[in-house]
């Protein structure tokens, strides 16, 4: 074996295989800009249909009106919107991640990455579940900072697991959020912000610091 | 004057065991399979590796079953540990030693 081995040389590889075996490093920003991209598709989607109901029910213009909204079919059609851009939202996320970890050469589902799928889902599971109870009640403007909070402290606890930059998109989405538990009537704008820009200003970033010179 | 390549750890001079032992330190117990995928050897080469550390007392072995497979599971000791961070510790001081 080298034992010429130099000592700089050695604390890179103890560094490079102490991160490589605990955190998943290949997440791509692409992923972020892509899923801030479908949510704002999302809340656009939204946005239209609202306003559809609101002329339609002589409602028109504000957002404070939508939550009295309660016919079953609306919200039925709103939860499938929020559904298809989750699913869009996580299809492409994955891709340009399993792209970069085909590239950097890194198994796409090792245990840094069970890690941290499990780490992020949990939160957000029990977030989901409390948040349709929240609708179940009628308190329909929890639903908004609910997505917010639980996918922010979703992402902090993430952040320990990947790249540690994702805890700060998490501190951006807890603080949309528990602003937008007073703010009761801006909840699609709150929304789009913490979903969808959040997402491509951190995407973009992340893309600027670690892929830009690869591609 | 102290030499200060004499704290370098012998053991360490094999990447492969560095690289072992950096992987333990940071995850409680990690599969034989697991260590292969990461550090890219064969099996034949990281047993001989794996071996050696476990005759130092440096890691524990532990043999499992995941269904009628065997899982044969690794982690780090007290002692390896603390040899660990020695020999991090002596890096350390011969770059200072340098600049």
């Amino acid at each position: 074996m080298d034992s010429q081995h130099q000592p700089l040389e050695a604390l890179q590889d103890i560094r490079r295989m102490m991160e490589r075996s605990s955190r998943f490093i290949s997440l791509s920003g692409w992923s972020g800009i892509s899923a801030g991209i479908c949510a704002l598709a999302g809340a656009w989607a939204v946005h239209l249909r609202l306003n559809r109901n609101l002329s339609d029910t002589g409602l028109r213009g504000g957002y404070e009106y939508y939550t009295r909204i309660t016919g079953i079919l609306l919200i039925r059609e709103l939860v499938w919107i929020g559904a298809i851009t989750f699913v869009a939202a996580l299809v492409s996320a994955f891709l340009f991640t399993y792209r970069r970890s085909q590239r950097n050469g890194v198994p796409i589902w090792d245990r840094t990455v069970q890690r941290l799928t499990w780490n992020t889902f949990m939160p957000m599971l029990v977030g989901g579940l409390v948040i349709l109870r929240a609708m179940q009640l009628g308190y329909f403007e929890l639903v908004a900072p609910g997505c917010l909070i639980f996918y922010g402290l979703a992402l902090v606890n993430a952040s320990k697991y990947t790249l540690g930059e994702v805890r700060y998109l998490g501190y951006g989405q807890l603080i949309l959020g528990i602003f937008n538990l007073w703010i009761t009537h801006g909840g699609l704008y709150f929304w789009a912000a913490g979903f969808g820009i959040l997402h491509i200003v951190y995407g973009t970033l992340m893309w600027w610091k670690y892929e830009r010179k690869l591609s | 004057m102290r030499n200060p390549i004499g704290n370098l750890n012998k053991i360490f001079d094999s990447r492969i065991r560095l690289g072992v032992m950096s992987i333990l330190m940071v995850n409680e117990e990690v599969s034989f399979n697991d260590l292969k995928q990461m550090m890219e050897v064969t099996d034949g080469n990281l047993a001989s590796h794996l071996i050696n550390l476990e005759e130092n007392g440096f890691i524990k072995v532990h043999k499992g079953f995941i269904g009628r497979k065997t899982n044969t599971t690794y982690s780090i000791t007290k002692a390896g540990e603390k040899a660990f961070r020695e020999h991090i510790e002596a890096l350390e001081n011969m770059i200072r030693g340098v600049k």
